[in-house]
């Protein structure tokens, strides 16, 4: 056993190669990282900057298709990459655990909770099975855990989300590792949500000595989170230090622009007259019988404004999008498009109230056609609304792909050879195309980094204050409201519980479930859950 | 103005892959096969120059004369020469086989996308009929609509066709499924798009590979099928030459240790395992592109 400042995971000068088409390229590239025994280091960077690549690697695991050409990943004493896989895999799970980022996909749906916890230690015989269940029990207490006595007997589907991910960290802990790798835990989960689950995995990291690497495109939740801080992008280390002193002197430009990310912010612009878009009295639920999924919504959309819908999932913010875009039918209320009444379905609408509401879908994944190319998709909605054939087209075509800020080349792709910004570039020139008034947005940038996600806000701005449309732009995202907002309604549980202009409803006084969401937004300062939970504990045994 | 550099697209590769590279990538097996087909295919079309003699002229007085320099695989039980009979029975059964496998495609591939686009009453009374015809064995159900319909080649090709259609509506309905679902085909309706283009260029590319390794096994089935039914004799009539109805006649010669019978059988199977390792090369490559989205 080696002492307690000694490295316990050691990674030198690792190589890690990936596949794609028959072709070798560097996911990692010579990286080095140190970790002490109880030491947590964050790894940020954005999607293939090689942060999993690295993180799996410390369990001396690459991922199908790909393969380590160089390096040692030294753990306790031992370097894994030359151990034979029968000796690594008794100490993953045991001794190195990992955490994942969709404890949805991750979880076996037909097993309890209970007996996939424990089935490493089980399985190993490192403790007999009732032990092993007590041993649960109190780790599923310690990730605070409603029912931690009964909760195991559940499966995955019975529980909620940040619920699921505890467990899976539960699971990670169970066996009492030296070293868990945490994968982007709390980017799936709503920002109440991840306070929470954030929280817990703190505490218990804390509380048992265990070092972890965590790994994160959300600067903000790593400051809470690590002692250290490694920046990765294209594979290679950019810059490492304390996280205080990498919050408050970064050296590297990257990391500036990284950081410099959250501070787009949109000027205020003079309240506009005349509405576009009115709700009034408006209900909706899934099914003659089903709960209400929207209650009593009034709102307005001012033309050439951007009115932001935020909330948690489940607060019925993209089903009232889905009702104005006539997808969903309300049950009752009226909707009011510049002056007329807008018919509830899509199908009782005609072809030019079609082209005035455009609704761009969140995942640009499933929104582009996959066989289709960046033209065929941007020239059919000129086809349909504008009647445009040949030349007049393709120019029309070039001048979208100029407004958002791609080049001509790029009208041949497929939607698999372009990037996930790109991707929803595309998704929003195809909104473009027909020349909307009203554009729903339905969490654009929510699947993107967040330099990706910057990009974009900073390009829907231009166009808007170049062609006035309105957004209505659905997001849980506080910092994104910031940016885009003129307005903003909050939404709870199909209820609108704030509303008004965007300077109105971010200053105080909040209503409560506001002052929660607004809470719950990770803040870019290293103490601010530290902070956040003690004045919750605090507010909580107030009377 | 063009796109941030940070945000690259992830292949840097050629953007298009030609169809000539995709062969290229075929593995021996396929290619094999591929060239198997491919002389199938030339000696029906060829048929008329290929065959010696002609497709129902008795030739010989001996029936089941032995190989020799003129018969070279001999003759049948009425002195026709077998290798012709064999030369023209690619034809018929191949071109029988194609004709009832584009019909039951074309059928069943549209109403099934249609039941998957629409839902609700139309994909329950086209589903529910599906099902009923679908619980009848097939062979059985063919037999007897053959014997109400008659025994002609074009009865032959729509009763078959209208029977695989319903396995082809299960297949390409339930593929359709996953693609309704998603947010594009939502988008062509907002945009107040028909039918007839949701199915022909949002759905129906999406769906091709699997509908056409699916033509594939059901052009083999199709063929099978057929040879079956010829075998019981209500399948490709005399004189017309056709692969199964040589097996049945052929048949009762095995008892006697006459393997002539196993020279059509033979004709069969090597087409139906190359039009297989087709369609596996071709399945394989589908999903690998799926997995690769």
């Amino acid at each position: 056993m080696q002492t307690d400042n000694a490295h316990l995971l050691d990674i030198r000068d690792l190589r890690v190669e990936g596949e794609s088409d028959g072709q070798w390229s560097t996911l990692v590239d010579g990286v080095s990282l140190t970790l002490r025994r109880g030491e947590v280091l964050g790894l940020v960077g954005e999607s293939g900057a090689g942060k999993s690549t690295l993180g799996l690697a410390a369990l001396g695991y690459v991922r199908p298709g790909c393969r380590i050409t160089g390096g040692q990943v030294i753990f306790d004493g031992r370097d894994l990459l030359s151990l034979p896989e029968d000796q690594r895999r008794p100490l993953r799970g045991h001794r190195i655990s990992y955490v994942a980022q969709s404890a949805a996909a991750s979880f076996n749906p037909a097993h309890s909770l209970m007996n996939q916890t424990i089935e490493t230690a089980v399985q190993r015989h490192l403790m007999p099975a009732t032990e092993a269940r007590n041993a649960a029990t109190q780790q599923f207490r310690r990730l605070s855990l409603p029912h931690p006595d009964s909760i195991g007997k559940r499966y995955p589907h019975q529980v909620s989300g940040g619920q699921l991910q505890r467990i899976m960290t539960a699971m990670a802990m169970h066996c009492g590792p030296d070293l868990i790798v945490f994968d982007e835990p709390t980017t799936a989960l709503d920002v109440t949500t991840q306070v929470e689950v954030l929280a817990s995995i703190r505490e218990a990291v804390e509380a048992r000595g265990t070092a972890a690497i965590y790994i994160t495109h959300d600067l903000a939740v790593v400051a809470q989170m690590a002692h250290r801080i490694m920046v990765l992008r294209h594979g290679k280390l950019v810059e490492e230090g304390e996280t205080q002193a990498m919050l408050d002197a970064p050296q590297q430009d990257y990391t500036r622009s990284l950081w410099a990310v959250r501070e787009v912010q949109k000027t205020t612009l003079q309240a506009a007259e005349k509405p576009l878009l009115t709700i009034q009295g408006l209900n909706f639920s899934y099914g003659k019988a089903g709960p209400k999924a929207l209650e009593g919504i009034d709102l307005t959309v001012p033309r050439g404004r951007t009115l932001a819908v935020v909330g948690e999932s489940g607060s019925g913010k993209s089903t009232l999008g889905r009702v104005i875009a006539g997808l969903n039918v309300a049950d009752s209320g009226q909707v009011t498009f510049d002056g007329q009444v807008l018919p509830r379905r899509i199908g009782q609408r005609d072809k030019d109230l079609m082209r005035r509401i455009q609704l761009v879908h969140q995942s640009a994944d499933t929104a582009l056609n996959p066989r289709h190319t960046v033209r065929e998709l941007i020239a059919r909605p000129l086809e349909t609304f504008h009647r445009l054939r040949g030349s007049e087209r393709e120019r029309r075509v070039q001048e979208l792909l100029e407004m958002i800020e791609l080049g001509p080349r790029y009208a041949d792709r497929l939607p698999s050879e372009l990037s996930g910004g790109q991707k929803q570039r595309v998704n929003i020139a195809r909104g473009l195309a027909a020349g909307p008034d009203l554009m729903i947005c339905d969490e654009v940038t929510s699947a993107l980094d967040q330099l990706v996600q910057e990009g974009i806000l900073r390009m829907l701005l231009n166009l808007q204050a170049e062609l006035q449309i309105s957004y209505f732009f659905i997001t849980h995202d506080i910092s994104t409201v910031r940016a885009i907002a003129d307005g903003i309604v909050v939404m709870h549980h199909g209820r609108i519980v704030e509303a008004g202009p965007r300077q109105d409803v971010l200053s105080p006084p909040h209503h409560p479930y506001t002052e929660l969401l607004l809470g719950s937004a990770p803040q870019m300062r290293t103490d601010w859950l530290t902070d956040l939970l003690a004045s919750r504990a605090a507010s909580a045994s107030a009377p | 103005m063009h796109a941030d550099p940070r945000d690259i697209a992830p292949s840097a590769g050629p953007v298009r892959r030609s169809k000539r590279s995709l062969l290229a990538t075929a593995p021996l097996s396929a290619r094999i096969a591929m060239l198997i087909i491919l002389a199938y295919l030339l000696v029906a079309i060829f048929a008329p120059l290929l065959a010696p003699f002609g497709e129902a002229e008795v030739v010989s007085q001996m029936p089941y004369a032995p190989p020799d320099a003129q018969f070279l695989l001999g003759t049948d039980q009425l002195g026709r020469d077998q290798l012709s009979r064999l030369i023209y029975g690619a034809r018929n059964s191949m071109g029988i086989a194609l004709a009832t496998t584009l019909i039951s495609f074309t059928l069943g591939s549209l109403l099934g996308i249609t039941a998957a686009v629409l839902g609700g009453w139309v994909d329950q009374v086209l589903s529910r009929f599906v099902d009923v015809i679908m619980a009848i064995p097939q062979l059985i159900f063919a037999l007897i609509l053959l014997s109400i319909a008659g025994s002609s080649i074009p009865n032959l090709i729509i009763i078959i066709a209208l029977l695989d259609s319903t396995r082809v509506f299960r297949v390409s309905r339930a593929v359709a499924m996953n693609v309704v679902a998603m947010e594009f085909i939502e988008a062509a309706r907002l945009r107040g798009e028909g039918l007839a283009w949701i199915i022909r260029r949002e759905i129906l590319p999406n769906i091709m590979p699997t509908l056409i390794a699916e033509f594939g096994l059901r052009f083999c089935f199709a063929f099978l099928t057929i040879s079956a039914l010829s075998f019981l004799g209500l399948g490709i009539q005399p004189p017309t030459a056709d692969w199964g109805s040589m097996v049945r006649e052929a048949s009762s010669l095995i008892a006697y240790g006459n393997l002539t019978l196993f020279i059509p059988a033979i004709a069969i199977a090597v087409l139906t395992i190359s039009v297989n390792l087709v369609v596996d090369w071709f399945l394989d490559r589908a999903s690998g592109l799926r997995n690769a989205n």
